[in-house]
Order: structure tokens, then C-alpha cells, then sequence
């Protein structure tokens, strides 16, 4: 598993860019998400890792989880797939 | 009080996917019912039904729309379209908020529906698809004709099972006549067709195993049908005005309740919507042609339907043409109302009246004049279209051409 790469494919696909357009500090913001796209795209990853993603819509930083950059995207994903599925280890 | 007229009509169905099709088939006799395709039927005891096939949604929408659109918001977005453009109105310049949209649906976004519930409890997903919600919601599709059109008017959609078409074009044609919008975009859309539904609907002891044949003797049910119809009822005054195409005039609208049982129909409570039809209409029974049935092809409702027929309109009941296209589209449930509407007034304007398809031997106790199976060419200029609903909810619409 390669979250960097699996995160640039999901945010390319809900952006509706080229992947080769997206770094790891793009700004969510730049890339015309609309608040349901958000939503959208947090399924998507939660679907893909299979984890559970704590977010409200009302709440953008809940958890401490920025969404800002696509680098906050793969942190956050390689945090909660570390707790998350460690614990099932366990 | 104003008058009230037809300037758009829109269909998607089983016997095809725009009006003209549509119009064809009927003159032709042609039926659309026949072994189910879309779902898998291995299990169910009823394997037939009327399908709008070789519907390909990316043909309409863009992916990133359908993510939203339930079956049933598609063929309502689609026939909207086609009943928008022939109305020649723009409802974005100001119209819009004198535009109301009023659409009837029985069920909604069933497939929707039972897809995330087959994830859920067969197949254990963790979480479902974000928009779930605003996908099966009743209301789903009326919204997103909204949406596409600009239209900021008052918006709701109507459900009373069988007869919720016909209930959504009364009330928009009550609210036009009383002047509080000028226009109104209306009809119904269904789209049933799933494994979970269809057995439900083999429990309840009514589907025909082989064809539907309303008012003939050896009737053995129901077939379900899908789809959508939608109009665009306009104030005549201001139709005329803009020189628009009038497809015809609604002139009354009449319902009742049979408050006796959740399935049998009542002969007293559908007579008493079809002259409270009349009343609302000014007409006299003799003035009236052709009666669309509700005809779904059951005994409980053809032979009732009959007696009803004969209660509202007494000696002239024998006069008149009576059929029931159900046996060429199936029962499409919430949308039958706007497609039997639609036939109704597409056939009438083409000069024939629509046959009642599959008709094989008559019944003593259905003993009017049916059309059937060959369409007859009349000059009929005033129509009725009758829908019964589970429940006992009568909703009964006239049309003058």
C-alpha cells in the first residue's frame, strides 16, 4: 500500500484533474471542492484505507485533522490506518 | 378563476423515450411488457414487466450528476427536458418564482434505496455513499428539476401510491386556475423495478403470470410498470398571448376517498370522484368520449371500475370508449396518472383513441365498450383519466382538446 500515491489518485479523481497537477502542497481550497466534494472525498478515502475518518462537516478540524494540503490529507491517513489498525492487531 | 392548459409534455416509457415514440406505439397496439431484464429474477414468482429499456443514463447526464440521480430522477429530469423545450419557456428570467413544481411519486428512489440497504445488512459495509440520503429521498426528483430549470416557485412532491400523478396535476392545476402561480411543471416518475420489491409485490397475490388484460375475462393481475411523464400546465390567457401551442386544456379535477380498505377498491368512492370530476368541469356526461381507465388488469379493480363507470355516467356509460393502456406500459404506480394523461391526450390530438391491448374474451361484468387491441380512429374532443390507489384514493382529471 502507497497512501501518497493512492491519495494523489482519489484527490484527482474527486478534483477532476490530472494527477501530475497535484504536489503535496497543493491547497484543497485551489482546487474548486465544493463542501459535498469534501464529503465525497473523505468516503473515498475512508473506503480505500478503511478507516474511519472523524469528520463533520460543521467542524473543519475536528481531531486535530487539518484538510488543508494534500500533505495534511496523507498525514492524517498514516495516523488513523497506524491507530486504527493497529489496534486491530491487537 | 382561469383556465388552465397543457403547452409541454414529456415521457419517458416503457413504450418509448419522447412523445413522438411514445404516440407511435400506442397507435400501433404495440405492448412493452415483457420477461424482466434488469434484475435478476431467479426466485421471484412474477418474471414479467414493463421496462424503459436501453436507457443509458451517461446519454442525459454527466458522472459527476449521477452520483445524485436515483432511476426515477432520471426519467423525471429527461421527460422535464422534453416538456421545457416544447413549451418554449425560460423559467430564469422571473418566471421562475410564478412557476410552481409538483410532482407525484409513489415510492421514490427504490433502487437507491434497496442498493444501500443490500450493502448494509447483506454485504456489511462500514458506511455507505454520502449522498444516500438526497438520492432515495421521496422528493429527489422534483428537486432536481428545480435545480436544472431555475425554477424558484413553490415546489413539493405529491404521494398517494397509484394515484399520485393525478393528484400532483390537480393540485397544479388547482393553483394555476386560482392564479397563485402562472405556470406549473407537473407529472410523476417511478422506478420499481428491484428484487426486494417485486417480491414484495408477489405477496400480495395480484400480478399476472403471463400478460395484462384489463377487463377480459380471463384477467389474472397486474404488471408493473416504470417510468416518467411530466407537463408543463399553463394560465391560457397568457399562453395565448405568447402564441405558445396549446396541447389542451385541463378542465377538472375531481377525487374522493373511499375510507373502507387498504387494497379493494370501492365502486361508491370511484363514481364519486368521476362526478365530482365532472361537477368541477361543468360537463354533463354525454359531453364526455373517451374515459383513460385505471384498468390495472386485477379482478377486484376492472369489474369495480366498471360499476363505477356505469353510477357516474348512467345511460351514456354504454357510449363511451373506455381503455386501459396499462396493458401496453404496465402499472407504472405513481407515475401512471401523468403517462395515462399524456396517452390520453397525445392520442386524442393524433385522432385515434389508444385500444386496450391483450384483450381476449369478454367478461358479463365488464360490459363496456373497451377498444380492444386495435386503435380506433375517433374524433374526440373530451376526455376523462381515471387512477384508484391502494387505500381508496380517487383522483380523476378532464381534458378538452
Amino acid at each position: 500500500m502507497n497512501i501518497e500515491s493512492d491519495i494523489f489518485d482519489i484527490v484527482a479523481t474527486q478534483a477532476k484533474v490530472d494527477r501530475d497537477t497535484l504536489k503535496r502542497d497543493t491547497r484543497l481550497s485551489e482546487l474548486d471542492l465544493q463542501s459535498i466534494d469534501i464529503i465525497e472525498l473523505i468516503f473515498a478515502i475512508e473506503d480505500k484505507f478503511d478507516i474511519s475518518v472523524p469528520y463533520n462537516a460543521s467542524d473543519l478540524n475536528s481531531a486535530g485533522i487539518a484538510f488543508e494540503t494534500v500533505n495534511d490529507l496523507i498525514g492524517a491517513v498514516e495516523r488513523l490506518n497506524a491507530e486504527q489498525h493497529a489496534q486491530k492487531a491487537v | 378563476m382561469n383556465r388552465v392548459v397543457i403547452t409541454g409534455l414529456g415521457i419517458v416509457s416503457p413504450l418509448g423515450k419522447n412523445v413522438a415514440d411514445v404516440t407511435a406505439t400506442l397507435r400501433a397496439g404495440r405492448g412493452a411488457i415483457g420477461p424482466i431484464t434488469n434484475i435478476p429474477t431467479d426466485g421471484l414468482i412474477t418474471k414479467i414487466g414493463a421496462e424503459v429499456r436501453d436507457f443509458d443514463p451517461a446519454a442525459y447526464f454527466a458522472d459527476r450528476q449521477l452520483t445524485l440521480f436515483d432511476r426515477c430522477a432520471q426519467f423525471a429530469l429527461v421527460a422535464s427536458r422534453e416538456a421545457i423545450a416544447q413549451s418554449g419557456l425560460s423559467f430564469r428570467d422571473g418566471l421562475g418564482q410564478r412557476t410552481a413544481t409538483i410532482i407525484g411519486s409513489g415510492v421514490g428512489g427504490m433502487v437507491t434505496l434497496d442498493d444501500s440497504f443490500h450493502r448494509v445488512y447483506a454485504e456489511g459495509a462500514k458506511r455507505i455513499h454520502p449522498l444516500t440520503i438526497p438520492k432515495f429521498m421521496i422528493s429527489a426528483a422534483m428537486s432536481h428539476i428545480t435545480m436544472e430549470h431555475g425554477i424558484t416557485g413553490p415546489s413539493f412532491t405529491v404521494a398517494s401510491a397509484c394515484a399520485s400523478a393525478n393528484h400532483a396535476i390537480g393540485v397544479a392545476f388547482h393553483m394555476v386556475r386560482a392564479g397563485s402561480v402562472d405556470v406549473a411543471v407537473t407529472g410523476g416518475t417511478e422506478a420499481v423495478f428491484t428484487f426486494g420489491t417485486i417480491m414484495g409485490w408477489d405477496a400480495l397475490r395480484v400480478m399476472a403470470p403471463d400478460m395484462c388484460r384489463p377487463f377480459s375475462r380471463n384477467r389474472r393481475g397486474m404488471v408493473l410498470g416504470e417510468g416518467a411523464a411530466i407537463m408543463v400546465l399553463e394560465n391560457r390567457a397568457r399562453a395565448e398571448a405568447r402564441g405558445a401551442e396549446i396541447l389542451a386544456e385541463i378542465v377538472g379535477f375531481g377525487m374522493s376517498s373511499d375510507a373502507l380498505d387498504i387494497v379493494l377498491p370501492s365502486a361508491a368512492g370511484a363514481a364519486s370522484a368521476m362526478r365530482a370530476c365532472l361537477a368541477d368541469a361543468g360537463l354533463t356526461a354525454e359531453e364526455v368520449g373517451y374515459i383513460n381507465a385505471h384498468g390495472t388488469g386485477t379482478l377486484a379493480n376492472d369489474v369495480t371500475e366498471t360499476k363505477a363507470i356505469h353510477m357516474a355516467f348512467g345511460d351514456h356509460a354504454k357510449k363511451l370508449a373506455v381503455s386501459s393502456t396499462k396493458a401496453m406500459h404496465g402499472h407504472a404506480l405513481g407515475a401512471s396518472g401523468a403517462l395515462e394523461l399524456a396517452a390520453t391526450v397525445m392520442a386524442l390530438r393524433q385522432g385515434f383513441i389508444p385500444p386496450t391491448a391483450n384483450f381476449t374474451e369478454a367478461d358479463p361484468d365488464c360490459d363496456l365498450d373497451y377498444v380492444p387491441n386495435e386503435a380506433r380512429a375517433a374524433r374526440v374532443k373530451v376526455a376523462m383519466s381515471n387512477s384508484f390507489a391502494f387505500g381508496g384514493h380517487n383522483a380523476v382529471l378532464a381534458i378538452r382538446l
